[in-house]
């Protein structure tokens, strides 16, 4: 029984390593994968999904609906943000980056000083439950299986939907595009209010069990960065493969040697990947069936 | 003219003497630096330091200043980099030429700054509890060290909880030397050492760390964990049913945690504080209500903002005791070793031999719906560790910080 046990330990772990990196990097990997822009506002969508779904919470909306709003607010403000500014930077990628740092450390202040330097948290729901020797949080399996669930559901706008169709239209070539008829302009805004709300969705989902502070942004970004890093230009065929590999390092690490190990340990996968699959894990798989 | 308008500018708070009498200010200001992190990582511990200081300024002011010179603050954010400490320090000791600065929060702040102030020869307060050891005749240090807050609070929790204790500590100067401290007090106090983890700056995310607390069984578990991103600890223990006895130098009385977090993720929390703004007595309520006078919308009165509150006092006591603001004067007023202040907290007085503060220590505990009671008070607990050690700069000023693995070497 206690090898069961252990086996359960290591997968719950290694899954909520999984979830975290997933659902932080997932945003970000929209945007860069179909867009190509580096969004250094990421963690600040984030925040804006937490913050919104906390405030929600508190006035007593139910959690799955805050955070529902949470994200669509994070989306609804990723739009805004395209219309207004990054759409006039597509041509100048190093641009971008620099503008999406301004308006990520405008964010950050500008919520210290209006809103405060914390908020409370809501608490965590459901409970834990006991397996073997070691109690567990109920809320953590339920970050997973939304982990796996925004994979799904972005596989099928992706692939089964006229949107994700015209999207990856729009991406691959642009000027036939819109000489077929296709509205580039908005598919561009979408794409992008996509990749804010799937932020926002991450920030909803952790607020209940972090602290709400305006840099809290900043504890997704490493993570997010290097798992688009690792995984490449697709979300399916990198982000989630990546997030898998990165999130077992990480785990078995951290139980064997405690948490600095299951950083170094995290990072350095990523060097010895970057260095074998210069173009990320994704490219390596298309190159492989190509 | 535009330079100086700019710079005029760049000084963010300034206190004008309103309503200081004529004859104050005509007098030249005393000038204080305040490098605080008001932005950051550390801004929801350090906001409420500057409001201390400012707190103490406009009464001081009102009342006629130090001496008759009113004193003026020249306030930077330091944003919780250690690297902006470096350039502000520069910049009050050389061209605001400030006569006295406070600053720091976190440990690795203070030894990036230390050595400018070294250079500059100049005169700073460190109003932040830490992990001990400076030994530094340009430092006074009003924060509480371990000898007043590990001393007192560890033995409490091994009688009452058990031996067994584990540690997790954030992973700087800070985390490293106080958990030393733990692991000697705990031994010599009979208990056991069942597992120490250091947690990088910065880390949320613990489930694999509450697990290995979990594994190891402690009766008690030490939390040194510093900054937002890791009091997301809490959180995620209270979720998974972690419910061992806590202890804390740093939780509660810095962070407060108890009001950040919904209950009862800090249940059973016990944290030794000088001060924080539940504690009961006359004195303390006063301060708290004259403090929500001034910033109503302060979320919580730490420790920290009441030893910058009571820095200032002293500061000003110093000067006006030796009639002079250079630092060798002052040190000389310091060596009498009677420089003492009425407090929120108690009486506090400034050890000459290592220019550290003696403090009131509360032993705070956390109920399970985050209410505080007080199970235990330690009356005038004096900063014995470094003159003990041989640490004593009315005899000379080694400028080093020394740790218990680490001590002076006159005592070797």
């Amino acid at each position: 029984m206690d090898v069961l046990y252990s086996a359960f330990s290591l997968l719950y772990q290694s899954g909520d390593a999984f979830a975290f990196l997933v659902l932080s990097a997932c945003g970000l990997a929209v945007i860069f994968g179909m867009m190509g822009v580096i969004n250094l506002a990421h963690g600040e969508f984030i925040l804006c999904g937490a913050y919104v779904s906390t405030s929600a919470t508190h006035m007593g909306l139910p959690l799955p609906l805050a955070i529902a709003l949470g994200a669509g607010v994070a989306g609804l403000i990723g739009m805004l943000l395209e219309r207004l500014i990054v759409r006039h930077l597509y041509s100048r990628p190093l641009d971008t980056i620099v503008a999406t740092w301004g308006i990520s450390m405008i964010v950050t202040q500008g919520t210290l000083i209006v809103l405060g330097s914390t908020m409370q948290g809501t608490g965590t729901p459901f409970g834990s439950f006991v397996v073997g020797n070691y109690s567990y949080s109920v809320y953590r399996i339920v970050l997973m299986g939304m982990a796996l669930a925004t994979l799904a559901a972005l596989w099928l706008v992706f692939t089964r939907t006229r949107f994700g169709v015209l999207a990856r239209a729009t991406i691959q070539v642009p000027h036939i595009a819109q000489a077929l008829g296709v509205n580039t302009g908005l598919i561009y805004s979408l794409t992008f209010g996509l990749g804010a709300a799937l932020a926002g969705l991450a920030g909803g989902l952790y607020a209940p069990t972090m602290t709400l502070v305006p840099t809290m942004g900043s504890a997704f970004i490493v993570e997010a960065f290097v798992t688009v890093v690792i995984g490449g230009a697709d979300i399916f065929l990198g982000t989630a493969p990546a997030a898998a590999i990165l999130g077992v390092v990480k785990a078995a690490l951290t139980s064997w040697q405690g948490q600095l190990a299951g950083q170094i340990g995290m990072l350095l996968a990523v060097i010895v990947v970057i260095r074998i699959l210069p173009r990320g894990i994704s490219g390596w798989i298309l190159k492989e069936r190509a | 003219m535009a330079r100086h308008l700019i710079s005029t500018l760049a000084v963010l708070g300034i206190l004008l003497p309103f309503s200081g009498p004529a004859a104050a200010q005509e007098k030249t200001p005393i000038k204080l630096g305040v490098l605080e992190d008001q932005s950051g990582d550390f801004a929801v511990a350090t906001i409420g330091k500057v409001h201390g200081i400012q707190l103490a300024t406009a009464e001081i002011n009102a009342a006629g200043g130090i001496d008759g010179r009113p004193l003026e603050l020249v306030v930077y954010d330091t944003q919780s980099d250690n690297t902006r400490y470096q350039e502000f320090m520069r910049r009050v000791l050389q061209r605001d030429k400030v006569d006295a600065v406070f600053a720091g929060f976190s440990s690795a702040s203070r030894e990036a700054y230390r050595p400018i102030v070294n250079q500059f020869d100049g005169f700073a307060f460190y109003n932040n509890q830490y992990e001990g050891g400076v030994c530094d005749a340009n430092m006074v240090v009003t924060g509480a060290v371990p000898e007043q807050q590990f001393s007192t609070l560890i033995p409490y929790m091994i009688e009452k909880y058990g031996k067994k204790v584990y540690t997790i500590a954030a992973d700087y100067n800070f985390g490293q030397i106080s958990a030393e401290w733990v692991r000697n007090i705990v031994k010599e106090h009979g208990g056991e050492m069942v597992g120490e983890e250091f947690i990088p700056l910065g880390v949320s995310q613990f489930s694999q760390t509450i697990q290995n607390i979990q594994t190891a069984k402690p009766d008690v578990l030490v939390t040194l964990l510093v900054g937002t991103a890791q009091a997301s600890y809490y959180e995620q223990a209270g979720a998974a049913n972690l419910k061992v006895p806590m202890a804390s130098s740093v939780n509660v009385g810095q962070g407060y945690e108890h009001k950040r977090f919904k209950a009862p993720s800090l249940a059973n929390m016990y944290a030794t504080v000088n001060y924080i703004e539940e504690v009961d007595t006359p004195a303390s309520k006063a301060f708290v209500e004259k403090w929500h006078k001034k910033f109503p919308n302060e979320p919580y009165i730490n420790q920290e903002a009441e030893n910058s509150y009571s820095a200032v006092y002293l500061y000003k006591q110093m000067v006006e005791r030796a009639k002079s603001t250079k630092r060798d004067d002052i040190r000389k007023v310091i060596a009498q070793g009677d420089v003492c202040f009425d407090a929120p907290e108690g009486k506090v007085c400034i050890d000459p031999k290592s220019q550290h503060m003696s403090h009131t220590i509360y032993l705070a505990h956390v109920g399970e719906d985050h209410t505080i009671d007080f199970p235990k008070v330690w009356k005038d607990v004096k900063p014995y560790w470094l003159g003990d050690a041989g640490c004593d700069l009315t005899k000379s000023d080694p400028s080093a910080q020394y740790t218990p693995s680490n001590p002076p070497v006159a005592t070797k």
